[in-house]
């Protein structure tokens, strides 16, 4: 670590804490169906998009209308992906003129861009037509994401109303994420993108003179640089602020054209967890208390904190295994150093670290640098970060409510220790609601775990694999991982885009949003019943800072006693093989 | 009661495909022709009228006259900038190893008297494998190769690599690096303003 690295993360890390305030705050006032300064610019729109569509503002839905509407809109979406890709050699907006994408990768991405996950088997310049991307995983994009948090909208209301039936309508809060959140948010975010060199053109790749030619695979004189472009910067900006994480290249944010200078970098990362930590101040705001949102937004700031110090230090400490002294990994002011396979330069180790751990904190899965090439305990970190359930930043709305979950697990352990009653917001919690948040915690380890060791018992699993040893085994955990928690990051060398690993993958994304989203609606439609509990001297006080830690124990002990058999197979055991 | 749902879930992705899939990309495209052009359309370097490279995709050089670029593990060539992609080499990958060892013996044969350690950016792949920067370290270490070759003093040198020296965004942010393809074509311009 250096002192500059450190100043880099505490400029990154106080920007979100500053924004989170204005941001939340507004927010709160779009849910909460107050004036904005955006209503002139946009209210009409959505005055027109209701009157089309059939949507009566005014009428509020219980949660199954609710979650119906959801799980609808969503897979009609995923259908309009997947004939897209189909037939996109048939439609314009292909100067570069790719064929249909094969029908098992469709799948996997037409599920990944649905459920907000983003996972791509396929690299983006070498399959994806312009109009594919555009209007079908550009709009996606949008829709995922506000997906996400008009449910994340509908679960606070369940927590801030008492004795009522419904939680709001989930058409009015995603139509409203779009217009007023999303949209505005991504055409400025794509314009500074653009002043810094990310494309955004709808013209076919330019082709340039090298300098010095050389030559390809077959020994054939090679004299022009072919570069693929096109209208990236729109796509990168929604993507980084709905934590989608699809990039237009295949490297995602490695790619110069994607992040091509430090500040689209830091300006980027930002754009991962900004919103995520502003929901918290939104549901602060909207259940009447802040602190109740300052103190989850606590918990989340402080884990990330530690991981990313972990994840920065293990790989400035670079590869034992390259000849010294013949290779200077020192980091100076001159020299990134530590473990620069897979890391750009201008980003250097500081930046690759701190990107990584956001991108799998938030389920957000845009890299820009290889994780499948960071040290056993970097990529160790990413893992953990995705298993402990997306919930530290997490999805925009998913993230949130999962860790609203887990709030009502840790009021109820607590509840149990001291033998009293546990309650949460004025809402006594009860054997339903414990039911649904047993299930939304083990949906996901089961199904991230049984798949994995389905993936390294068959042979079209273990055909995938790309590096050998218990490298070989994290690929496929990762895989797995990534999409069983909708994050959508890879060990980038995994061969997944087969059949199997397409397959597999797809139930994982599916399970993981959709299932999930289902009790998680429940367990709002059960608490807003509830007849409103005052607070007693019994009541434990969920914004203190021993509330915060007490989350963070019950977080951590979860995760990490799910996973940490699969982890010592993989990261651990390769770390001792590493450093021996 | 559900087909008034499907028909507002059918209107209303309709409607979002046309404002987020269409009218925000062409809007956004629009905006960034008219404002930025020049970043738009990949930051092309032009002299007198004819397109160089462009400034943020790297080249592969392998002449000791030039200074060289990262490894890049991009398919069927390096620096394929049609088709981005890191090594995915694992840590202990003896591939890996494999690589690092291959460079070095080339830096060295290369350049057999320089003695001194290799920065560790020069002997491994970029994530893009298309990274147009080298650390300043990476630089300064084929300076007195380049300097050799090309019959300039090692000083001259060092000022070109000084001028071709992007350092920290705003002070502080990203680390300093040496854009390579603009560290050559200064170089070049050199040997031939000489030459004359």
């Amino acid at each position: 670590m250096t002192a500059n690295g450190l100043l880099q993360l505490a400029f990154f890390l106080g920007a979100i804490i500053l924004l989170t305030k204005p941001l939340g705050a507004y927010m709160a006032r779009v849910y909460q169906g107050e004036r904005t300064f955006m209503d002139p610019v946009v209210g009409w729109l959505e005055r027109l998009i209701y009157r089309l569509s059939g949507v009566n503002p005014a009428e509020e839905m219980d949660w199954k209308a609710n979650a119906a509407s959801m799980l609808l809109f969503n897979f009609l979406g995923l259908i309009v992906v997947y004939a897209l890709e189909r037939v996109q050699q048939l439609l314009p907006l292909n100067p570069v003129g790719l064929g249909a994408v094969a029908s098992d990768t469709s799948f996997n991405t037409a599920v990944s861009f649905a459920s907000n996950t983003n996972w791509q088997a396929y690299g983006g310049e070498t399959t994806m037509s312009y109009l594919t991307q555009m209007a079908g995983l550009t709009v996606q994009n949008f829709v995922s994401a506000a997906s996400g948090m008009a449910v994340l909208t509908l679960f606070i209301r369940g927590l801030a109303r008492h004795s009522a039936e419904t939680l709001g309508n989930f058409w009015v809060d995603m139509t409203r994420s779009v217009l007023y959140i999303l949209l505005p948010l991504s055409i400025v975010l794509s314009l500074v993108l653009v002043s810094q060199g990310v494309v955004q053109t709808f013209s076919p790749s330019v082709s340039v003179p090298l300098l010095e030619q050389t030559t390809d695979a077959s020994g054939a004189n090679v004299t022009q640089q072919v570069i693929a472009v096109g209208p990236a910067a729109s796509q990168i900006a929604i993507k980084q602020l709905g934590t989608n994480g699809g990039g237009f290249f295949n490297v995602n944010s490695a790619h110069p054209f994607e992040n091509p200078t430090p500040l689209t970098d830091v300006l980027e990362m930002l754009s991962i967890l900004l919103i995520a930590a502003a929901l918290c101040y939104t549901f602060g705001k909207m259940v009447g208390d802040t602190r109740q949102g300052w103190s989850v937004l606590a918990a989340m700031m402080i884990v990330l904190l530690v991981f990313t110090c972990w994840a920065y230090e293990a790989e400035s400490n670079g590869n034992p295994k390259f000849p010294s002294p013949a290779v200077d990994q020192t980091t100076t002011s001159l020299n990134p150093g530590g473990n620069m396979e897979g890391k750009e330069v201008r980003f250097g180790i500081v930046n690759s670290a701190a990107w990584a751990v956001a991108t799998t904190a938030a389920s957000n899965g845009s890299v820009n640098a290889m994780h499948d090439s960071f040290t056993p305990m970097g990529g160790l970190v990413t893992l953990v970060m995705m298993q402990l359930g997306e919930v530290i930043f997490g999805g925009v709305g998913s993230g949130l409510y999962g860790m609203l979950v887990f709030v009502i697990v840790a009021v109820f352990v607590a509840g149990l220790l001291v033998g009293r009653t546990p309650e949460y917001l004025g809402h006594k919690i009860e054997a339903y609601e414990m039911k649904m948040a047993s299930i939304l915690i083990l949906i996901m380890p089961l199904t991230v775990l049984g798949l994995t060791a389905l993936g390294v018992i068959l042979d079209a699993g273990k055909a995938g694999i790309a590096n050998p040893g218990p490298h070989g085994f994290t690929e496929v955990l990762y895989a797995f991982t990534s999409q069983g928690n909708n994050n959508g990051s890879a060990f980038g060398g995994i061969g997944a885009n087969t059949p199997f690993y397409n397959l597999t993958g797809s139930i994982a994304m599916l399970i993981s949003r959709y299932w999930l989203v289902v009790p998680t609606l429940a367990l709002a439609g059960s608490v807003v019943k509830k007849k409103l509990v005052p607070v007693s001297e019994g009541t434990l006080p969920t914004h203190t800072p021993l509330f915060v830690f007490w989350l963070i124990a019950v977080v951590l002990i979860v995760g990490a006693l799910n996973f940490l058999p699969a982890l010592a197979l993989g990261p651990i055991a390769e770390h001792f093989m590493m450093v021996h | 009661m559900i087909w008034r749902q499907v028909r507002t879930a059918s209107v209303a992705l309709f409607l979002f495909t046309i404002l987020t899939g269409l009218i925000y990309p062409v809007l956004v495209t629009g905006i960034a022709q008219l404002v930025f052009p020049h970043q738009a359309n990949g930051s092309l370097l032009e002299k007198d009228g004819k397109i160089l490279g462009s400034g943020l995709i790297g080249q592969p050089f392998s002449q000791p006259k030039y200074f060289w670029s990262r490894l890049s593990a991009t398919p069927n060539v390096p620096y394929n900038a049609s088709s981005s992609s890191g090594s995915n080499y694992g840590p202990l990958n003896p591939a890996l190893l494999e690589a690092v060892a291959q460079r070095i013996k080339a830096l060295k044969q290369a350049d057999p008297q320089n003695e001194g350690p290799i920065p560790v950016d020069l002997v491994t792949a970029s994530g893009s494998g298309l990274d147009p920067h080298i650390s300043v370290l990476a630089a300064l270490y084929q300076v007195p190769r380049v300097a050799r070759i090309r019959n300039l003093s090692e000083d001259q040198v060092r000022q070109v690599v000084g001028e071709c020296t992007e350092g920290r965004q705003l002070g502080f942010l990203g680390e300093p690096r040496v854009n390579v393809l603009k560290l050559n074509l200064a170089l070049d311009d050199i040997g031939r303003s000489e030459g004359r």
